[in-house]
């Protein structure tokens, strides 16, 4: 192997890291700190990458002078229509269901192909495509034998504002520590004033806008269908759970391993191989490590 | 008078006093005056994206029937059932067309999966199915006729025209199913008759949506040409990818087996401009009969709609049953099936001729490349070649 088939390998491993780590971050608050299985988190991928869609056609049409531009609405205008999707999710359906893990699995899975179905009769069938913008085509020609391509460095740097977004407000604001003291210790949290009820709907539309963002950068590496959330949720979930399930560090450590696992296993024995080998890894690390890889300790 | 206007005009005076022609009822009375067709496609689930456009293409083939008459007097009424991209449905509603509406003959099927899963359906309860997607051959059912491309009228001519004009070491990437392993398989072996050198392969799961560590090794593999066997979505992050990577159509050879101008609309067109395709059928053919299914289409379904190799297989798939069932006069799936041998038609995709054995269709495989609007440029077109879903390899 040359040096630059390493380098691009190793950026091949941060690429996947960072893509891994934007989509579970939302399921790390929906089903981590929360505790909702919540089988329609990729759906709401879906529903970002399609406002992403519909801003895009929006600045074709109306503005396309400032088409370059477009990605940055797209990306807050994902997160404020999932968040309020997310919202009116949990103050509908899900508030109900606390305590119920079997039939929120249930019912968020008939959700998502409730989603899924209307997705495909009101847009489209087919996928539909969302432009890259002129600035993220192509690469960056760092040597002759490495380029990197701009999508891929926009996520990257796109997933990590994130990441330090999710941390400063979960452990440097007044509402992270609502959210913290809620989910550590829920019957305390509200004797000391705290209404739950309202935290809950909060965190939930956090983490649901959140899925918004990822599945609004991902226009740029993948397809946008009906059925793209089934493409995202068991990766989303593998993360989450393999991490250590109310960790958030654990979240962003097991996406730097299966990322790293990812692109070297690929490599190596190709991709089916290596999706079974990653599974296969998964599965003996939670025999012995049942809670994942960070199992915080909490009060029940 | 053409046949056309007869056949139109025989069935308007049939409809107006039926009695009085009952040369016309060929069936006994009370169905006097429809037949049964099935499709059987998947409108839900991950497949509904290939499919529910056939479905649109069989609809019009049969919207045009009608309008001309219908077959042998009688108009189709056709029975729509949702496979929902799973094969253990497929098979449920294939048994409840043939045992409970009776139909004459079923359009259906995408994947080589759902049909594996009606076939001993059909076997056993005698029906008549048209299957009009592109496969890897391998198969021939006595209640199977075949209407699109099978292995020896895509890969393998694909394969020639490639080793012959671009180069003859090979990258071959496919998704993980029966279709793109007995592909690519195939592939292979005529590349070793060729003389070419394979330099990688890749299977990835579909829907799989990371292809990165793969472009690496293309890229340090150097190939003369990439032959892409990746099916669905997965399309859409591959072409992207490439074309983030810096590999494109421009500066190298790629040929895709699954990708027509319908699958150009979601990955985008400007990741795809000249990468090359191989198929039956381009929307840009040029004759009569695509000038008016296309322009028919179009002024149906929109004229943002693509056609592509798929939809054109199934709308002349009405049109071979139709022909079939009269020249044999009877709606009897054995008749029908003996009618179809040698059996002409001038569809979007030139003359096409049924096997007068093997239940497929003789064939031009045609290669093309991607323009910037999504259509393609046909860059070659092979003679009319024999079926032979068993070619020795």
């Amino acid at each position: 192997m040359t040096v630059d088939m390493f380098a691009m390998q190793a950026f091949t491993g941060l690429s996947i890291f960072t893509i891994l780590m934007l989509m579970a971050l939302g399921l790390a608050i929906v089903f981590g700190l929360m505790g909702v299985i919540n089988m329609a988190h990729g759906e709401l991928m879906a529903m970002g990458a399609y406002t992403s869609y519909g801003t895009a056609l929006f600045f074709q049409k109306f503005m396309p002078s400032l088409m370059d531009a477009y990605v940055f609405v797209g990306i807050v205008l994902a997160f404020i229509v999932t968040s309020v999707f997310g919202f009116l999710l949990e103050r509908g359906l899900i508030r109900f269901l606390y305590r119920r893990p079997l039939d929120t699995l249930l019912a968020t899975w008939g959700l998502s192909l409730i989603l899924q179905q209307v997705f495909r009769q009101f847009i489209d069938a087919k996928e539909v495509e969302v432009p890259t913008v002129s600035w993220l085509k192509g690469a960056w020609q760092v040597t002759e034998g490495i380029a990197l391509p701009l999508s891929r460095l926009f996520i990257i740097v796109l997933a990590i504002v994130t990441a330090a977004v999710v941390y400063m407000i979960l452990f440097r604001t007044r509402a992270g520590l609502r959210i913290r003291a809620v989910t550590q210790n829920r019957v305390m949290a509200g004797a000391a004033g705290i209404d739950t009820a309202r935290v809950d709907a909060l965190s939930f539309a956090f983490g649901c806008g959140l899925a918004g963002i990822a599945g609004s950068s991902f226009t740029m590496l993948a397809s946008t269908g009906p059925t793209t959330g089934q493409q995202y949720i068991v990766d989303t979930f593998i993360v989450v759970v393999f991490g250590g399930v109310e960790s958030l560090l654990g979240t962003i450590s097991s996406a730097f391993l299966i990322g790293q696992m990812q692109s070297w296993f690929e490599f190596g024995l190709g991709g089916s191989m290596a999706r079974a080998s990653i599974l296969a890894l998964v599965i003996a690390v939670l025999y012995f490590r049942p809670n994942g890889l960070f199992a915080a300790k909490v009060r029940r | 008078m053409s046949r056309r206007n007869f056949i139109r005009n025989s069935g308007l005076v049939a409809a107006a006093s039926a009695v009085s022609f009952p040369m016309l009822n060929i069936r006994s009375a009370g169905a006097a005056e429809t037949v049964k067709v099935g499709i059987l496609h998947s409108l839900t689930g991950t497949i509904a994206i290939a499919e529910k456009s056939v479905v649109d293409a069989e609809m019009l083939a049969i919207e045009e029937i009608n309008k001309a008459g219908g077959v042998m007097g009688m108009r189709i009424e056709p029975v729509i059932e949702d496979g929902a991209s799973d094969w253990p449905t497929f098979a449920e509603k294939a048994r409840k067309l043939l045992e409970r509406d009776k139909v004459a003959a079923v359009m259906g099927c995408y994947t080589s999966a759902s049909r594996k899963a009606v076939l001993p359906v059909f076997e056993k309860l005698k029906g008549l199915l048209y299957y009009p997607t592109y496969y890897e051959g391998l198969e021939q059912s006595p209640n199977i006729m075949y209407t699109a491309q099978e292995a020896t009228q895509s890969v393998i001519a694909a394969m020639e025209w490639l080793a012959k004009n671009k180069g003859k070491s090979f990258y071959m990437i496919g998704s993980d199913y029966i279709w793109p392993r007995t592909t690519i398989k195939i592939a292979k072996a005529t590349l070793a008759r060729l003389g070419g050198k394979l330099v990688g392969e890749g299977y990835y799961p579909l829907g799989h949506i990371e292809f990165s560590s793969e472009i690496n090794k293309i890229k340090a593999a150097k190939p003369d040409v990439i032959l892409n066997c990746v099916v669905g979505g997965s399309n859409v992050a591959f072409f992207k990818q490439l074309a983030a990577a810096g590999i494109t159509g421009k500066s190298q050879t790629i040929l895709s087996l699954a990708v027509s101008e319908e699958e150009v609309s979601g990955i985008g067109a400007d990741n795809t401009v000249g990468t090359l395709t191989c198929m039956g059928y381009f929307e840009s053919l040029k004759n009569p009969a695509n000038d008016r299914f296309v322009k028919a289409f179009k002024a149906k379904y929109g004229a943002n709609r693509v056609t592509g190799d798929t939809l054109a297989c199934g709308y002349t798939s009405v049109y071979l049953w139709k022909l079939a069932a009269e020249k044999a006069k009877s709606f009897d799936v054995a008749k029908v099936v003996a009618a179809s041998s040698g059996l002409e038609f001038d569809g979007p995709e030139g003359k096409v001729k049924f096997h007068t054995a093997n239940h497929h269709l003789w064939k031009h495989a045609r290669i093309g490349m991607f323009k910037p609007d999504g259509q393609v440029d046909m860059i070659h077109e092979s003679p009319l070649i024999e079926p032979n879903p068993f070619p020795k390899l």
